[in-house]
């Protein structure tokens, strides 16, 4: 969270993972257009409040009741609950991650018995979690599709592995170490799977460039990708 | 490695490990392989690929053999990785569709569709995609549904030694291949569904064509069929071979055919509908035998039940739109297809070049800075020919997208190669993985 994400009353706090500066690529003094003084915060969306909507309300009781019978509290292991294009995204917290999997694909009102992978997503700007890993995951069952989405800091970048849950997960969880550096403890064998063995640091992870060189095309020079105008 | 010894031959070397002896049998060391000592246990690791022809393009298998039986199957990939997921967070919302084409070679529309459908959905704006579009949609993805189980069929078949079955299968797909090029310009990666829906409309006489092809497709696709459904050799070469039961799909993430040859009728089209296919009369194909067998045969009914949707594709275009009506998302463009494929029509240029500078600034802005998506993360998932196809979308309200992630399902299927191959012949292993149907460019991205 940025000096952003200040709570005020009655409003829901601005998830704000990141603060952009500038347009175009402009920094610093030599800028004359004046895009580099914007700021534009970069939002998620917030937490949703009960109700739900939908089934949702359903399968979070559900979850409650098997954390319930699991010793475990839904406070504790979900810190907030996002509902946005009709998705339901659970937010767990990454010491509740195999408990809440397990729930998930056990308890017979939720039967989530297939785990779509893991996506791995790097916010340099949050602070304390600048490594989310999100795991859609679909009920054949009742025909329902769920999210869990769990995150871990950049100094303590380890994730409980859910393999033993979801065996799916093997080749996946290698992905996301591959590409991001996630350790996911308990993996079978977490060895690169896409990159060569001997690859050095994590492709897709932000602050890793892009690379690329500039393409000369009838007498134009077309600078590579990562180098060229920005407008985000 | 205690002490590496060379026992030197001019063109082998055994040497002891802590797994035991290792000989690479490179050539002219049989003297010290036959000297093997008594009781010393054979391991024998074969290496099949990458550049194989039966491993369905560059796809690694390290086979450990007892004689001819295997007793552990691993995957290598990676080969054919190309960071398209990377390259994407460079690149426009649009651009990105030229990217996602490319993965699953075999089944571009499915990619383009599924790219597109999440960013649709992140827009907010998936009841606003013009009916038109929805159909030819629809269309483009069963015509290519069933140019891609063709050569499932094609090379799984020469994989196993039927050869006519590959000549019959590339022949039909090739007719698929035409129409794509009528429509889009390109044979394969055309990026013809884009965000809002379709590039152009269908070129006139497309559906004539379509027709007519179908028509042919429908006397052709049996000979296959015929060929193989009650052949001996083809009935020992697959039935019961490549078993994985719905336990072991299910565990192994495995969706597509194979699920659906367990007897579990779970077609994503049926259960959570997209582009309107919960108006289209079909059948979900399933089979009970677990095994290649099976597989095969649900390719050969999937073809048909295509084919009865793309007959009502035809039958359901009106004429209409094929592009979003919101100017901030559709392209402005007008495409049209000339003779080095699709590029913009001269007629929109002379228009927006002489006569109007808003427009010339609108497609300006639009085509290089592109439209901006609100923040925040979808799924969207299309059942591919092989399974389920899932996109993960992040956006952080830019132009571009955060981060894509692409659940392929020939990547998670391909786990299941282990499963369906420890315990078998060597043989059968080529049976198994053509069963899969994995296509490198959507397992390494």
């Amino acid at each position: 969270m940025s000096e952003l994400a200040v709570p005020t009353e009655g409003r829901p706090t601005l998830d704000v993972v990141e603060v952009r500066r500038g347009a175009f690529g402009v920094h610093g003094s030599g800028d004359t257009s004046g895009f580099g003084g914007l700021v534009r915060p970069v939002a998620l969306p917030v937490a949703a409040e009960r109700p739900f909507g939908a089934v949702f309300d359903v399968i979070a009781d559900e979850v409650e009741a098997g954390l319930t019978a699991r010793d475990g509290a839904f406070s504790d292991s979900v810190e907030r609950v996002l509902v946005a294009h009709e998705e339901l995204t659970f937010v767990v917290r990454r010491e509740h991650l195999l408990t809440f999997m397990s729930v998930l694909r056990d308890e017979p009102g939720l039967r989530f018995e297939l785990c779509l992978g893991v996506t791995g997503i790097h916010w340099p700007g949050d602070l304390g979690a600048e490594f989310h890993a999100v795991y859609p995951l679909l009920s054949i069952t009742h025909n329902r599709r769920v999210r869990v989405q769990t995150s871990c800091p950049a100094a303590d970048i380890h994730l409980p592995s859910i393999v033993s849950v979801y065996p799916t997960n093997d080749w996946h969880e290698r992905e996301a170490y591959d590409f991001f550096g996630i350790i996911f403890d308990g993996h079978p064998s977490l060895t690169r799977i896409e990159m060569p063995d001997d690859w050095l640091g994590h492709p897709q992870r932000k602050d890793y460039p892009l690379g690329g060189i500039p393409v000369e095309y009838k007498g134009a020079t077309v600078p590579p990708a990562d180098e060229r105008r920005s407008y985000s | 490695m205690a002490d590496v010894t060379f026992e030197s031959t001019e063109f082998a070397d055994s040497y002891e490990t802590t797994e035991g002896r290792v000989y690479t049998v490179s050539g002219q060391d049989w003297d010290t392989v036959l000297a093997a000592p008594e009781g010393e246990h054979e391991r024998i690791v074969v290496n099949m690929g990458p550049q194989h022809p039966s491993t369905h393009g560059v796809l690694r298998l390290i086979l450990e053999l007892d004689g001819e039986t295997v007793t552990e199957a691993r995957c290598g990939i990676g080969f054919l990785h190309t960071g398209i997921e990377k390259n994407m967070e460079f690149r426009t919302w649009t651009q990105g569709v030229t990217f996602v084409t490319r993965m699953d070679y075999l089944a571009p529309m499915f990619n383009e569709t599924a790219y597109c459908l999440a960013i649709e959905k992140l827009l907010g704006i998936t009841d606003q995609i013009p009916e038109r579009a929805s159909v030819i949609r629809v269309m483009m993805m069963e015509l290519n549904r069933m140019s891609s189980h063709l050569v499932a069929l094609a090379t799984g078949g020469m994989e196993l030694g039927a050869l006519t079955a590959m000549i019959f299968g590339f022949r039909e797909r090739e007719l698929i291949l035409d129409i794509f090029e009528m429509v889009s310009g390109l044979r394969m990666n055309s990026a013809f569904i884009r965000p809002g829906g379709v590039v152009q409309d269908l070129p006139a006489g497309a559906e004539e064509k379509i027709r007519e092809t179908v028509a042919l497709l429908r006397k052709r696709y049996k000979d296959t069929a015929n060929l193989l459904v009650d052949n001996a050799i083809w009935l020992a070469r697959t039935k019961d071979i490549g078993y994985l039961d719905l336990t072991g799909c299910m565990a192994l993430g495995v969706t597509g055919p194979i699920l659906r040859a367990t007897g579990l009728p779970h077609d994503l089209r049926k259960s959570q509908p997209y582009c309107g296919y919960e108006n289209y009369d079909f059948d979900v194909v399933t089979a009970d035998t677990a095994d290649v067998y099976g597989r095969f045969l649900i390719r050969i009914q999937e073809l048909e039940q295509s084919l009865r949707i793309v007959e009502q594709c035809l039958d359901r275009l009106e004429p209409g739109p094929v592009m979003i009506g919101d100017k901030k998302v559709g392209w402005p463009a007008q495409l049209s297809v000339g003779g080095d494929g699709m590029g913009n029509s001269l007629d929109h240029i002379k228009e927006i070049m002489g006569t109007s500078m808003e427009a010339l600034i609108h497609h300006f802005k639009l085509v290089t800075e592109g439209f901006r998506v609100p923040a925040g993360q979808v799924y969207q998932a299309v059942e591919s020919p092989r399974g389920e196809l899932g996109v993960h979308l992040v956006s952080d309200g830019g132009t571009r997208p955060y981060r894509v992630h692409f659940r392929d399902p020939s990547f998670t299927n391909l786990q299941a190669v282990a499963a369906m191959c420890e315990g078998s012949m060597i043989a059968d292993v080529v049976a198994a993985v053509a069963s899969i149907d994995p296509v490198m460019g959507g397992v390494d991205r």
